[in-house]
């Protein structure tokens, strides 16, 4: 029938022509690519500031240690009182003063920055670091140790995992992308089920206090209201996931087009920054090598086949409870005490996806991916850390076969709720409403 | 023609039986009054012939065909319990609701045009429901109800929330669908709308039909004799002369001074006229059949004094 069709179409255009789903479009992306770019804006502006630091140094251990750069040049004040290169900070000469007094090994230094404006971060961080290192070398040549030797022996330990199959072949495997891709899977799953399963009883409850439902279902059956609301906001959803995908791209081909435009030099000297943030002390080679094998390390065929798969069922099993749970009640604020059973598994399985991306194959690990209720988000978790394929198949069959069940359970209820008003309601009598014709 | 023939039919809830072997015969092309208290079960029986609800036992025929889903666009349905979708646009949604019914889209567009302006609500067209008053939107739920031309229309309490002006206009547009063809269900309470529209009527109580038959036959069969007479004479003693040779009788004055009204319990007048003839003038002579109301009142009373 094309009744169901018509009701889809009603559902999926009045909430994408809402103001708030535009806003939230828009607004969603901008948030994503803010994430990538402040970096590189932070990394372009601070190089416009230049700043100068005079340095009286008491001790004498420090007034080659300082080198300058385009963000700070040091102008060493030899035997000038601290209170007057004070003044010159005061009077503009300088932009700030950095005074150590005499030090001893054994005490603590409390070298102190005098400065009229807040001192950037950086600045901070690079001063005290490079007089722990002095210190630190000063302190081992005092025990008779030579500082080279100490760096010399310093080493990195490269711990390379490999995950065998049974077949004997062996695949690297890379814990802290598992482990975050895993979280974001999950979060993504729980984050969707969440609004877009409450806008589903938001509707529902909508319909029953506007009192439309009875003329609605004197033209279609209630089964198809139900479940042309539960796809209508379905699409409602995938509609904001591939406007976010591809907004973020625009964006971030915008952006880049704009940053390489105005100022070619600038933009690889910022994403040299904004690299030099992310990825630590790693040789920009060795970085590239890493990724590629990274990337070559994830299944993102599986991955994505899944996502959708567990992302697509997981919604409709909980979209068509919270359906059942909007048509219970007669206002929003009734909703609580019927919605508790539908969160309780949703927060059960995202809580434990901590534990799970620690443990991703423990028998309970296992247990709560195969669990309809919370396989969905459980599932997600585990899927980058590479899971046997009949796992997976057990899990979305379970999943369906559960969805189909509580489709129908949901749909009886559903179905008498939807024309109750004003009665308080226990879950024996729901139950009874089972076994109506 | 039978349009619509319920037969034993059941339903029962948890807790209460709303329908107990219920049996209606709605013949063609007539208006037919459902009536009851509230909790009677008209709700349910209703919700039944829409196939929101199905009966545990018994069966639903129209035009002796088994009720099912393909009747549904050929009925017209205005609940009780009725409202629309507060933020769409009126024009928008009497579409929707139309396509819901199997109307197409141009056609449903043509026909709201032409009730619109009937109904003379034709400017709403692009505002939003939440925008318009309750009797405005009552028009607009009227509308929707019979813009699929439905053989079989079905109205429960239609009247409430309009002003007689425009319940004048919906009064008269009902009559007009049952000229035009239309089977014609209307559960109300209204008493005075069922004499003046309903051919004829079930009672219903606790589940069970008490009373049925024309409105016609029913006021005759509750007749309790009652005539009324008003003679005109300047003697009220010579009157009251006449009245005092009879024991099931009431005499009153009325406004005007030499008007004397009579009310008489009897199935035969006749006598007492030719009587009153002598003395005075006739100036009225009524039979006084009971209002649906009293024989409302008096049926479920009875009833539930019975039970």
């Amino acid at each position: 029938m094309n009744k169901i069709g018509l009701i889809i179409k009603r559902e999926y255009l009045t909430r994408v022509r809402k103001r708030s789903f535009l806003i939230l479009t828009f607004l969603g992306p901008i948030l994503m690519a803010a994430i990538y770019i402040i970096p590189i804006m932070l990394a372009l502006n601070s190089s416009t500031d230049h700043l100068r630091v005079a340095i009286v140094d008491e001790s004498h251990w420090f007034e080659d240690r300082f080198t300058n750069n385009e963000d700070h040049t040091f102008i060493l004040m030899p035997g000038q009182p601290i209170d007057s290169v004070k003044d010159m900070v005061k009077n503009g000469v300088f932009d700030m003063a950095l005074y150590v007094p005499p030090t001893q090994l054994n005490i603590p230094s409390n070298a102190v920055v005098y400065s009229i404006r807040q001192v950037p971060m950086e600045v901070e961080t690079y001063i005290s670091g490079v007089m722990q290192k002095e210190i630190e070398d000063q302190k081992l040549m005092a025990k008779g140790v030579d500082p080279e030797i100490v760096s010399a022996v310093k080493t990195d330990v490269n711990l390379q995992v490999m995950r065998m199959d049974e077949n004997g072949n062996e695949k690297e495997t890379f814990t802290k992308v598992q482990f975050s891709l895993g979280m974001i899977l999950a979060m993504l799953i729980y984050f969707f089920i969440m609004i877009f399963g409450g806008q589903v009883m938001q509707g529902v409850i909508e319909e029953k206090t506007n009192r439309i439902i009875e003329v609605i279902i004197s033209s279609v059956k209630p089964f198809q209201l139900m479940m042309g609301k539960v796809i209508g906001v379905s699409l409602v959803a995938l509609t904001q996931f591939v406007m976010w995908i591809l907004l973020t791209g625009v964006l971030y081909v915008g952006f880049s087009a704009y940053i390489g435009l105005s100022n070619p030099e600038m933009l690889s000297q910022g994403t040299v920054m904004a690299q030099e943030i992310t990825s630590n002390d790693i040789m920009s080679n060795e970085t590239v090598q890493n990724i590629v094998q990274i990337a070559h390390s994830i299944d993102f065929g599986t991955i994505i086949t899944t996502f959708l798969i567990f992302f697509i069922l997981g919604y409709l099993l909980y979209a068509t409870l919270y359906a059942a749970v909007g048509s219970l009640v007669d206002n929003n604020t009734d909703s609580q005490q019927f919605t508790l059973p539908i969160t309780v598994p949703l927060i059960v399985a995202i809580i434990s996806s901590f534990y799970i991306v620690n443990n991703p194959d423990s028998s309970l690990s296992v247990w709560l991916s195969m669990i309809p209720f919370t396989s969905p988000i459980s599932m997600m978790v585990r899927i980058p850390f590479g899971v046997p394929i009949w796992q997976i198949v057990v899990s979305v069959v379970l999943l369906a076969v559960t969805f189909v069940l509580m489709t129908w359970i949901a749909a009886k209820i559903y179905r008498t709720g939807i024309l109750m008003y004003g009665k308080k309601l226990t879950y024996k009598e729901i139950f009874k409403w089972l076994k109506y014709k | 023609m039978t349009k619509i023939s319920v037969n034993e039919v059941t339903k029962r809830y948890a807790d209460h039986t709303a329908l107990d072997r219920m049996c209606i015969e709605i013949p063609e092309r007539c208006i037919y009054g459902l009536l009851g208290p509230n909790g009677a079960g008209k709700t349910t029986l209703i919700r039944i012939l829409n196939q929101i609800t199905a009966p545990d036992s018994g069966q639903v025929l129209i035009n002796s065909e088994k009720l099912c889903q393909k009747h549904i666009a050929r009925i017209g349905y205005l609940p009780e319990e009725r409202g629309l979708y507060k933020k769409m646009k009126v024009g928008e949604q009497a579409i929707y609701l139309a396509e819901l019914k199997g109307i197409k889209k141009a056609e449903a567009q043509k026909r709201l045009k032409m009730w619109f302006d009937k109904f003379e609500i034709g400017g709403w067209w692009d505002k939003k429901v939440e925008e318009l008053s309750k009797g405005m939107q009552q028009k607009i739920q009227f509308v929707t109800t019979i813009i699929h031309e439905p053989e079989i229309l079905i109205f429960d309490e239609p009247f409430s929330g309009f002003d007689p002006i425009n319940a004048n206009l919906l009064k008269e547009a009902i009559l007009e669908l049952r000229d035009k063809g239309a089977t014609i269900l209307l559960s109300t309470h209204n008493m005075a709308s069922v004499e003046e529209l309903c051919d004829s009527i079930t009672l219903i109580n606790h589940g069970k039909s008490i009373l049925q038959g024309k409105v016609g036959d029913i006021k005759r069969q509750h007749d309790t004799h009652e005539r009324e007479i008003i003679v005109r004479c300047d003697d009220f003693n010579k009157v009251m002369a006449v009245a005092d040779t009879y024991n099931n009788i009431k005499v009153e004055h009325t406004d005007l001074h030499d008007e004397t009204k009579l009310t008489l319990f009897s199935e035969s007048p006749n006598e007492l006229l030719g009587q009153l003839l002598k003395v005075g003038q006739l100036v009225s002579f009524k039979e006084v059949l009971p209002s649906m109301n009293d024989i409302f009142i008096q049926e479920v009373q009875s009833k539930n004094q019975a039970a």
